[in-house]
């Protein structure tokens, strides 16, 4: 293999870098002393903020609201996504396009508009805001998260493996348990764990199915607009960025062998 | 289709009347067919023949449109393979890449039921007769092919199949390997007396190792009988052509050689080349011919030539035999009996 | 060989053995149950929802007293065309379009350089280094870029520094693209999605590139032709699909934000904030469905020339 040019590698290494400066410089305003504006250089360094994170409830209660919903999302999204991809990785019939776009559907169109369809849509039927709605929304995006992946491991199967375990004497739902799920396991636990991290910090779908409620991100956007005590959210985007990682990371590992780890917008 | 000698027992394996088409194509045809128990049988034919298709009906992979198919007198069209006491050894093997060996072994005995050890049990027995024991432990992919291919052998046996399926199950092996485990699963066969069905492009394999042959064309059997009978008298020119090689003649032709007067097939190596002036065998009949071609092929010669008739013969003499050129004239007998009728030609 | 000899007990007939049969004799049974669940939530929740906003664009709202008649009318459609709004169209694929350009410029080096000459290590470095800003919290990023942009912010204290004050405050100066601070400008606006979507382009972009067989950009140089040439006859039409397929993320993500121009950017509205202004203290649900009818057209628009370019392939 040939060396790169010179310029190609500076232009390389400074688009890394521009992509993680900014997370350097949260991590940077954490420590400062300075709560009411953005002043660079930090006037002094303090460890106070971390203590405040940890004795507001408010925080606390979202961080609550945020896990259980990330985790019934996902649940959702492990079952619906994983029946799609079953249904969709090997079939052909008429109509198996438009369906396959129906699953895309959810993240390829605008998050808001999402948000609004499915605030009005509670509003006619009467449906309170709860839990239950928030996870409405998520699941909604988060199957195709799961049904990527999914889909990917699938065609890697062979088909044969199935014919062999049926062949062996296994039915359907034998042949399922004991040859399909171990082989697309990690495929699951990967779109699974992606899920979880896109519905932990989805904000613009939430905006308009949580009604008073406040999740992680919520309260992060509510703090933002109306800043006080600003290094607190800084402590707090740590905390979430360190959240979503390591689940990504697994995800990484999980599935580094041959396919891609399904990306998503939000 | 051809009369062939039915077995008298109940057939092992039977089709009537089975057709299996995909869209627009019949993969199959209207495939009439008894094996008898114990039984090695051969399905050949070229790729899309539906020689696999057929194979896959009787293990239920894929349901006919049409037709009846029977194993050991039990009806099992409509079932699923997991209802149907034939198991497969796949092309690819198949083996379960999440197990080990031992538990890919036993897979067909957890799913009957049976307890761990007596599984491993009978896992071990089945690796033993494979002269894979031991081998319990590792994975699928940490063996050679030729092992692999016998753990799916032992996999598919080790549930007592009374019908084994071999699709094309020598394929992804060299040579030598091929030879090896030709000669061990003809047998193993013998000693379990079980019934082999066995799918091959190969004519090769078929002829050396199969009780009997179907050759498969288009969806169709074109001919069914002992290797001996479907080698020496094909009774289509595709037979003729795809079980070795051989000169197709017209009724004219034939004729012309000492054979009825119907389409026949002459193999090369039963015409002989003469030496200048020596007698040709008796009741032959004797054609001059100017070489067109000669090749060497190791074991013979091959001899492109035409006769002064416009006829194109193909002859294969022994290696020894030299000093033959194109633009030479050479004499060459076509013994008697060796221009055999296609049955199934007009 | 004993093996033949013995019989084996037969597996078990349950329910869900006698279940399995049909399932397995008609492959399309399956298929259909499988698919039943997530087409009723995402057919019926998604689609339903979904439908029963974007048809009440073809309603009207009452001026006086704020209530949606609920009768056909091409009015709300039309609304569209008026010079506010459509400049509010305008202004969104504009900055969408310069958001999808700078993000292929600076994602292209990357993604060539990770393809073509980053060992397994570095690759796997690079891809991780892509993969963490990309799943990092939303909010997050775009509050990093607030810290930096503010006026008392590094970015300034930087230029300070660097002697690049004045350079900052000339560009500040210049219409459009300037403004008060970089944290209320169409800069700071376009920077900061740049930063959001930049993964997005990267990924497919590489993998583009990783199609390229070697063996071509050899022939190419083989045959006398220069790097430069190289590039642009060989590597950068192979490379289209990718960067095309990138584009559909980085355009669409920024056609339908909200968030990103409420925290920086300057008091002229883009769509997202106006479908958001308009269904919540205006009311309007009928002009906010046709908003967002907006960015749905556009993107079909778009996919429809993407798959004219086999972008999809890249994805």
């Amino acid at each position: 293999m040939t060396r790169a040019p010179l310029s190609l590698k500076i232009a390389a290494i400074g688009g890394l870098a521009f992509l993680h400066v900014p997370l350097l410089f949260i991590l940077l305003y954490c420590f400062t002393t300075e709560e009411k504006s953005y002043a660079f250089p930090p006037p002094g360094f303090t460890l106070k903020w971390f203590g405040v994170v940890w004795g507001r409830a408010d925080i606390w209660a979202a961080v609550g609201l945020s896990l259980k919903v990330a985790t019934i999302a996902t649940v959702l999204a492990l079952v619906l996504g994983t029946l799609a991809a079953g249904a969709l990785a090997r079939a052909r019939f008429f109509g198996r396009e438009p369906v396959s776009l129906l699953f895309v559907l959810p993240i390829a169109l605008p998050g808001i508009v999402t948000g609004i369809a499915l605030r009005q849509a509670f509003g006619l039927m009467e449906i309170p805001f709860s839990v239950w709605t928030i996870v409405l929304g998520h699941a909604t995006f988060c199957i195709v998260v799961v049904y990527n992946n999914a889909v990917a491991r699938l065609r890697r199967l062979s088909p044969s493996l199935i014919e062999a375990s049926m062949d062996l004497g296994a039915d359907a739902f034998q042949t399922f348990r004991l040859v399909v799920l171990p082989n697309i396991g990690t495929a699951l636990l990967a779109g699974g764990m992606l899920a979880f991290a896109l519905s932990f910090d989805e904000v613009i779908v939430t905006t308009f199915t949580a009604g008073q409620q406040s999740t992680l991100p919520i309260w992060m956007l509510s703090e933002l607009i109306r800043p006080r005590q600003r290094p607190v959210t800084n402590v707090v985007a740590v905390l979430v960025i360190l959240v979503t990682f390591l689940p990504i990371l697994a995800a990484y590992y999980l599935t580094r062998h041959g396919e891609a780890v399904a990306g998503s917008g939000k | 289709m051809h009369a062939h000698a039915a077995p008298l027992a109940t057939p092992a394996v039977r089709l009537a009347g089975v057709v299996r088409h995909f869209g627009a194509v019949r993969a199959v045809d209207g495939v009439d067919l008894a094996i008898a128990p114990g039984e090695f049988f051969a399905m050949l034919g070229p790729s899309g023949s539906g020689k696999t298709t057929c194979l896959r009906l009787i293990a239920g992979f894929e349901q006919p449109d049409a037709g009846h198919i029977e194993i050991f007198g039990d009806t099992v069209e409509g079932l699923p393979p997991y209802r149907r006491a034939v198991n497969t050894v796949f092309q690819d093997y198949a083996l379960f890449p999440h197990l080990s060996v031992g538990d890919n072994v036993a897979y067909g005995l957890r799913v009957r039921g049976i307890g761990r050890s007596e599984r491993d049990r009978l896992a071990g027995e089945a690796l033993a007769m494979v002269k894979l024991g031991g081998m319990e432990a590792r994975r699928p992919a940490q063996l050679s092919g030729g092992q692999r291919q016998r753990v799916a052998l032992a996999r598919a046996l080790v549930v007592r199949p009374k019908v084994l399926l071999l699709d094309e199950p020598l394929g992804a092996l060299d040579l030598k390997l091929r030879e090896e485990m030709q000669s061990e699963l003809k047998g193993l066969q013998r000693a379990l007396g079980l019934t082999f069905v066995f799918v091959t492009h190969d004519q090769g394999e078929a002829l050396s190792m199969a009780d009997r042959v179907a050759v498969f064309n288009e969806g169709r059997i074109v001919q069914v009988g002992p290797p001996e009978a479907v080698y020496e008298r094909p009774a289509t020119r595709f037979v003729a052509g795809f079980v070795g090689s051989a000169n197709v003649l017209d009724a004219r032709q034939s004729q012309a050689l000492g054979g009825p007067a119907r389409p026949c097939s002459l193999r090369p190596e039963k015409i002989l080349l003469l030496a200048p002036g020596a007698p040709g065998p008796d009741g032959a009949v004797l054609v001059a011919a100017e070489v067109t071609e000669v090749s060497y092929q190791g074991p013979v010669r091959r001899v492109s030539a035409r006769t002064s008739e416009g006829l194109a013969l193909t002859a294969a003499v022994p290696a020894g035999t030299t000093g033959i050129m194109a633009g030479a004239t050479v004499r060459l007998a076509v013994p008697k009996d060796a221009v055999r009728p296609m049955e199934g030609e007009e | 060989m004993s093996l033949a000899t013995r019989d084996l007990p037969a597996p078990r007939e349950g329910v869900m053995r006698r279940l399995s049969d049909p399932l397995v004799r008609h492959g399309r049974l399956l298929t259909l149950l499988l698919l039943v669940p997530p087409l009723l939530w995402l057919g019926l929740v998604y689609l339903g929802s979904l439908f029963v906003f974007l048809a009440q664009s073809v309603f009207s709202i009452d001026e006086f007293s704020g209530t949606i008649v609920r009768e056909p009318t091409t009015a709300t459609l039309l609304e569209l065309f008026r010079p506010a709004n459509y400049d509010i169209v305008l202004r969104t694929i504009g900055i969408s379009s310069a958001v999808t350009m700078l993000c292929a410029v600076i994602a292209f080096p990357i993604a060539y350089y990770a393809a073509r000459y980053a060992g397994p290590k570095v690759k796997a470095a690079f891809y991780l280094a892509v993969m963490m800003p990309l799943w990092s919290s939303y909010l997050v990023k775009v509050y990093g870029w607030k810290l930096l942009l503010a006026k008392e912010g590094a970015i300034g204290w930087f230029a300070g520094k660097l002697g690049l004050g004045g350079a900052l405050e000339a560009w500040l100066a210049l219409p459009l693209v300037g403004g008060p601070s970089l944290s209320v400008s169409y800069t700071g606006m376009v920077l900061t999605f740049t930063y959001l979507w930049l993964p997005f382009m990267i990924l497919p972009v590489q993998a583009a590139l990783e199609r390229v067989p070697p063996h071509l950009i050899e022939a190419a140089g083989d045959l006398g032709a220069s790097p430069g040439l190289v590039f642009r006859t060989v590597i950068l039409p192979l490379a289209m699909p990718g960067v095309v397929a990138g584009a559909i993320f980085t355009f669409s993500l920024t056609l339908g934000d909200y968030i990103v121009p409420q925290i920086i950017g300057t008091s002229a509205l883009v769509l997202g904030q106006a479908v958001y202004t308009l269904q919540g203290t205006a009311g309007n649900i009928p002009l906010a469905a046709a908003f967002s009818l907006v960015p749905i057209l556009v993107m079909a628009l778009f996919l429809t020339v993407a798959k004219r370019t086999g972008a999809f392939d890249a994805l």
